[in-house]
C-alpha cells in the first residue's frame, strides 16, 4: 500500500474505457474468511483468459487485523505489484480512509454501505452494496454470516465489471475443492448480489473484463506448492521440518501430495519420510544424517531458521553431504515483518557457516521455476555432494501466481558419485572418501547399508585426509579445503545459468533475481517506449557463471535491482568482480512489498536523465 | 586342531573384527570400559559390523566411537545434535543397528532438547551416556550432570543441583531407561545387548569416571564412590531369542523376564528388593530412594517392551530407502498431467 510516482503520473479523471487492465485491492479484516471469495475473482479472471496475479498483504495476526488482497488483471502480461489501485472493494472500517488514498483519479470504491464513513473524494466512482441486507434477505446461518458477506462483492464487482457468473460457478467449484453443494451454497450468495446490482446499480466506470483466448499453457498455483511437488517429482525421501511463514506449507504441502504420488504400487508402502522436528536445529540435523545416509534429504525454512541451521549447514559443507535447504524469505525476525516478502537472505545463504564455507544458491524466479528448481536441486546437491540452498521468497511462496504448466523432468535423477558394493569393487585403483580421482574437486561416496569391506568410514568436519582418516595435519587441511573450493568451481559451469532478455542496441544492463522479474520485464518494456533501452539478465545461481562477468563487461551501466536495503546481489556481484564495481549501481528497495515496476522505471530514468545533463 | 585357533562368533568373525581405532583418551577413564563392552556385545550377538551404524555428538565420549567397530559407518556430528543426525539417518535402511554415544555435557546440556524429543519418537536406538560430571575436552567445567557440592580445581564449588538423566527418561516416557557404571563391566554389556534388541530408544546412563578431572573418592562420579555404593536392582543376564535358557548363575533364586520385542529375553535375578521394571510408577520412587540413600542405583530400571516406534507410525517401504533405484522415486509423466490439469 505504498504511494509511488504512478499515482502522480497516471492521467486521471480519465473515462476512456479500460479492458482487461486493471488493480484491484480487497481490504478486510484477516480470519473474516475472505480468502475464498478473493481466490474466486481471480481464478473466474484467469478462466476468461485473463493474465492475473494475487498478493496477499496479510498481518502476522491469526483474526481481526486489516488484511488486503491486490489482484491485478493485465492483458499483456504484466504479473508484479502496482502500488495503486484502479478498484478498491471496501470490507473494513479501520482503514477505510487511509486506503482511498490509493484509489486513482477516476477510480472506483466498491464498499460495504454499513460502514459509516465520508468519501471525501469526488474523482472516484463510488458504488455501495448493502452487505448486511442481502446476508439478512439470503437468511444464512449465524455462524457463516461473516464469511458468506464476501460472497456479496464476488457478485457485485462481477455483474459491474462483467465477469461471467458461469467462471464464478467455476472458480467456486474449484475453490472448494468439487464439493457440489457447498459451492452452491455460496454460488446461490453471489447470484443474489449480482442480481441486485443488475437492477440498483448504473455502471459508471471505466474497467471492464472481456473474455480472451483461452490460458491453455497456464496454470495457477504458489511456490510453495510448486517447490514440494518439484521435491516429490526429484524423488524426495526425506523431509525435516519445523514449522515458520512462510516456509510452512511447503513442508505441509509434501505432505498433502506424497502420500498420493509417492505409494508403492506394489507394497502399498510410502518411500518417503517426513518428520516435524521440535525447531530448526534438529530439522537440519535431521536433513543432514538422512543425506549422508543416502536420502534425497531436505528441509523448508525462512531467515530464522536458516540462522539456528548454520552449524549443522557448515558440518554438512566440511563433511560433504547433500541436501537441499528451502529458504522461503521473509523480511526480519518474528517480531519483525515476518509476513512481508524480501530477498534478504542473499548474504546470509551464499556465506551460510563458520570458516571457510560457502554455499550453492539456485534462485527461482517463478512459480513453474520452483517446480524444476524442487527436482534440480537434489541432482545438484548429488552431484557436488554438499548442500544446495534454493532461495525462494514469500511473494512467491505463498501468493498465487498464474504459471506456465509444470513441464516433466527431462533429465533422468542423477544420485552423482555413489558406490555400492559392485561399483567399488570395480572402481579402480584404491578408493577414499575424500580422493579427488577426476581432478574435478568431487570424491566417490559410499553410504551406510553398503556391506563392501572397504565400504565404511567414520564421518566428520574436514579434520581428515583422503581416506576419511581423522588428521590434524597442516598440509591434509589445506588440501581438503582447496579440494572443496576445486568443487566449488566445477559447480559454476553446471549450475543453472543466467536468463537474458535483450533489446537491440542496448547500452544499460538490468541485473536482477527471483521474484522480482515480472516487476524487472515491465519496467524494461517500458523504459524502451521512453526511449532509454536495456538488457536484462537474470541470475539464476551462486555462484556466477562465467556469463555473469561478460555481461557486466559488455555494459557501462548495469541496475542491480533487488528487494533488501544494502543491494547484497551488488555486494556479491562487487566482491567476484572487483574490477567492474565502477559498472555497478545499486537499485535496492525494501519495505517489505513485492517491487514494482515504477519504482524501476523512475530511478533509472532519474539516474539516466541526470547522467546526460 | 590348533591350540591356538582364533575364537570367532557365530558370523565366522573374531573380536578383532569389531575393534576400532587405538583410543586416544586418558588411561583409565570410564568411556574405554565402555567402548570395549560395546565391542563385546557385538561380537557375542554375533552381529554384522556392516549392520550397525555409529553417531556421537561433540567431547570426550563422542571421541570414542572411533575406538571400537571400525568396520562400521558412523558420523560424529554436532554437540548435542547427534539425536535429529542419527534419526534422519536411520531412515535410510530401518533394519540397522543404530548406537548413539553421548556424553553428561552433549545430553544434558545443549542436548537435552533433541535428547528428550528423541526419547518421545521412540526412534529404535541404543543411547550411552558416558556421564562422568564435568567437561574433560575444555579441561575441567562443571556439567549439569555434577552434584551441588562438588568441588572442581578451576571451578570453585558448584552451587546448582544436577540435572539427573534417567529421570528425564523417565518423565520423558522413554520406553528403556537403565543405569550403569563403568567399574561393572558385565552389567554393562549384558544392559547394552539388552538394549540393542529393544525396538526403541534405549537409554543408558552410564556412569563413567573422568581420571583426569573428577575422580577423587568423595566425589559422586568417581571409582571409589561407584564401587562403595553401586546398588545393582538385580543381577542381569540377556538371552538372545535362538539360545536355550540355561545359565548356571541363574539355576537359583527368584527371576523375572521381561521378553523383549524380537522375542529375546532379559532374565532379572533378585537381590535384596522386589523389583518391577516394566512400573513407572516403581521405577520413579526407587530413583528418588536411591538419592535420598545415596545409592548408585543400577540395572534396567524401566522397559516398556510394546511402546510404538516412530517406524510404526509412518507407513515405511521395508526394503532400505537407500537403495530404491532412481526409476522407482520419480511419479508418472502420466500424474504430472493429472497435476497440472487440476490446477487450472
Amino acid at each position: 500500500m505504498i504511494k509511488d510516482s504512478e499515482l502522480l503520473s497516471k492521467e486521471g479523471g480519465n473515462l476512456e474505457e479500460s479492458i482487461n487492465d486493471f488493480c484491484m485491492t480487497i481490504c478486510t479484516v484477516n480470519g473474516s474468511g475472505s480468502a475464498t471469495a478473493n481466490n474466486t475473482l481471480l481464478r473466474a479472471l484467469f478462466h476468461m483468459g485473463i493474465p492475473v496475479s494475487g498478493k496477499n498483504i496479510f498481518p502476522s495476526n491469526i483474526k481481526g487485523l486489516p488484511t488486503w488482497f491486490s489482484i491485478r488483471a493485465s492483458d499483456k502480461g504484466y504479473l508484479g505489484r502496482v502500488a495503486h489501485d484502479d478498484i478498491i472493494v471496501q470490507m473494513n472500517p479501520i482503514t477505510f480512509k487511509e486506503d482511498l488514498i490509493y484509489d486513482v483519479p477516476g477510480g472506483v470504491v466498491f464498499y460495504a454501505d454499513h460502514i459509516d464513513m465520508p468519501i471525501d473524494r469526488d474523482d472516484v466512482i463510488v458504488y455501495p452494496m448493502p452487505v448486511k441486507d442481502l446476508i439478512a434477505e439470503a437468511d444464512v446461518s449465524r455462524d457463516l454470516r461473516d464469511y458468506m458477506s464476501n460472497m456479496v462483492y464476488v457478485g457485485i464487482v462481477s455483474q459491474i465489471l462483467g465477469i461471467g457468473l458461469e467462471f464464478i460457478n467455476d472458480a467456486l467449484l474449484r475453490q472448494f475443492n468439487k464439493k457440489r453443494s457447498v459451492a452452491e451454497s455460496n454460488f446461490a450468495i453471489v447470484k443474489l448480489a449480482a442480481d441486485w446490482a443488475k437492477e440498483n446499480l448504473e455502471k459508471r466506470d471505466r474497467y471492464r473484463v472481456e473474455k480472451q483466448e483461452p490460458l491453455k499453457d497456464f496454470i495457477m498455483t504458489d511456490g510453495n506448492t510448486a517447490g514440494a511437488l518439484g521435491a516429490i517429482y526429484g524423488g524426495f525421501q526425506f523431509c525435516g521440518w519445523y514449522p515458520i511463514t512462510p516456509a510452512t506449507s511447503l513442508a505441509e504441502s509434501l505432505g498433502i501430495f506424497s502420500p498420493k504420488l509417492r505409494k508403492d504400487p506394489e507394497t502399498g508402502k510410502h518411500n518417503f519420510a517426513i518428520v516435524q522436528a521440535e525447531d530448526e536445529l534438529a530439522s537440519i540435523g535431521m536433513a543432514v544424517g538422512a543425506g549422508w545416509a543416502g536420502l534425497r534429504s531436505m528441509t523448508s525454512t525462512s531467515g530464522p531458521g536458516v540462522s539456528l541451521m548454520t552449524e549443522y549447514m557448515s558440518m554438512a559443507y566440511y563433511a560433504e553431504v547433500p541436501l537441499v535447504l528451502w529458504d522461503v524469505q521473509r523480511v526480519g525476525p518474528s517480531t519483525g515483518l515476518p509476513t512481508r516478502t524480501a530477498q534478504c537472505d542473499l548474504n546470509l545463504t551464499y556465506f551460510l557457516g563458520h570458516g571457510d564455507t560457502q554455499q550453492l544458491v539456485i534462485i527461482p524466479s517463478s512459480v513453474n521455476e520452483c517446480f524444476e528448481f524442487g527436482w534440480k536441486a537434489f541432482d545438484f546437491a548429488e552431484e557436488f555432494q554438499t548442500p544446495v540452498i534454493v532461495l525462494s521468497d514469500l511473494d512467491l511462496g505463498m501468493n498465487l501466481w498464474m504459471t506456465t504448466r509444470f513441464e516433466y523432468p527431462d533429465q533422468p535423477i542423477n544420485r552423482g558419485k555413489i558406490l555400492w558394493e559392485e561399483g567399488l569393487e570395480k572402481f579402480k585403483g584404491e578408493w577414499g572418501r575424500y580422493l579427488d580421482v577426476d581432478g574435478d574437486g568431487i570424491p566417490y561416496r559410499t553410504v551406510m547399508g553398503n556391506i563392501s569391506e572397504k565400504a565404511p568410514y567414520f564421518a566428520r568436519g574436514t579434520g581428515h585426509d583422503e581416506f576419511g582418516n581423522y588428521s590434524e595435519d597442516a598440509d591434509v587441511w589445506q588440501r581438503m579445503l582447496n579440494r572443496i573450493k576445486l568443487k566449488f568451481d566445477t559447480a559454476r559451469e553446471r549450475l543453472p545459468k543466467p536468463i537474458f532478455r535483450k533489446i537491440e542496441g542496448a547500452e544499460i544492463g538490468l541485473i536482477a533475481m527471483g521474484s522480482t522479474e515480472s516487476a524487472v520485464i515491465e519496467a524494461q518494456d517500458q523504459l524502451e517506449r521512453k526511449g532509454i533501452r536495456t538488457d536484462f539478465m537474470r541470475v539464476r545461481a551462486l555462484p556466477f557463471s562465467s556469463e555473469v562477468r561478460a555481461f557486466i563487461q559488455s555494459h557501462p551501466r548495469n541496475y542491480v535491482i533487488e528487494l533488501n536495503r544494502d543491494g547484497q546481489l551488488n555486494q556479491i556481484l562487487a566482491i567476484e568482480y572487483c574490477d567492474l564495481t565502477d559498472r555497478l549501481i545499486s537499485l535496492a528497495y525494501i519495505d517489505g512489498l513485492p517491487i514494482t515496476a515504477n519504482y524501476i522505471i523512475d530511478s533509472i530514468s532519474s539516474k539516466e536523465d541526470s547522467d546526460h545533463e | 586342531m590348533s591350540e591356538n585357533r582364533v575364537e570367532t562368533n557365530e558370523l565366522g568373525l573374531t573380536r578383532s573384527d569389531y575393534r576400532g581405532e587405538r583410543s586416544t583418551l586418558c588411561p583409565g577413564c570410564g568411556h574405554n570400559t565402555i567402548s570395549a563392552q560395546i565391542l563385546r556385545a557385538c561380537y557375542e550377538l554375533s552381529i554384522d559390523p556392516h549392520r550397525i551404524v555409529k553417531f556421537s555428538g561433540i567431547g570426550c565420549s563422542s571421541k570414542s566411537p572411533t575406538y571400537f567397530l571400525g568396520q562400521s559407518f558412523g558420523f560424529n556430528g554436532l554437540h548435542g545434535r547427534m539425536p535429529s543426525l542419527a534419526l534422519g539417518a536411520a531412515f535410510a535402511d530401518v533394519k540397522m543397528k543404530v548406537i548413539g554415544v553421548s556424553g553428561d555435557g552433549d545430553t544434558a546440556s545443549i542436548g537435552l532438547g533433541q535428547f528428550k524429543h528423541l526419547i518421545r519418537r521412540n526412534l529404535p536406538m541404543v543411547y550411552i551416556v558416558e556421564n562422568n560430571g564435568v567437561y574433560g575436552l575444555t579441561k575441567g567445567q562443571f556439567s549439569a550432570t555434577a552434584e551441588k557440592g562438588l568441588e572442581l580445581k578451576h571451578q570453585g564449588e558448584n552451587p546448582f543441583l544436577p540435572i539427573d538423566i534417567v529421570k528425564e527418561a523417565l518423565v520423558g516416557n522413554a520406553s528403556f531407561v537403565a543405569r550403569s557404571f563403568a567399574g561393572d563391566p558385565n552389567q554393562v554389556r549384558e544392559l547394552i545387548k539388552a538394549a540393542l534388541s529393544h525396538h526403541g530408544t534405549s537409554v543408558l546412563d552410564i556412569i563413567s569416571p573422568c581420571v583426569s578431572f573428577n575422580n577423587r573418592e568423595d566425589t559422586l562420579h568417581s571409582y571409589q564412590w561407584g564401587k562403595q555404593h553401586q546398588a545393582p536392582l538385580h543381577d542381569i543376564a540377556y538371552v538372545p531369542t535362538r539360545k536355550a535358557i540355561i545359565l548356571d548363575e541363574f539355576k537359583h533364586g527368584e527371576t523375572k523376564e521381561v521378553i523383549l520385542h524380537d522375542g529375546s529375553k532379559v532374565i532379572l535375578k533378585k537381590l535384596e528388593r522386589e523389583y518391577d521394571p516394566t512400573s513407572k510408577w516403581h521405577a520413579l520412587r526407587m530413583i528418588e530412594e536411591a538419592d535420598v540413600n545415596n545409592w548408585l542405583l543400577t540395572g534396567l530400571i524401566y522397559v516398556n517392551p510394546d511402546q510404538p516406534s516412530l517406524y510404526d507410525y509412518l507407513n515405511l517401504t521395508e526394503e532400505p530407502m537407500n537403495r530404491i533405484p532412481a526409476g522407482k522415486l520419480r511419479p508418472s509423466p502420466e500424474s504430472l498431467v493429472a497435476i497440472n490439469d487440476n490446477m487450472i
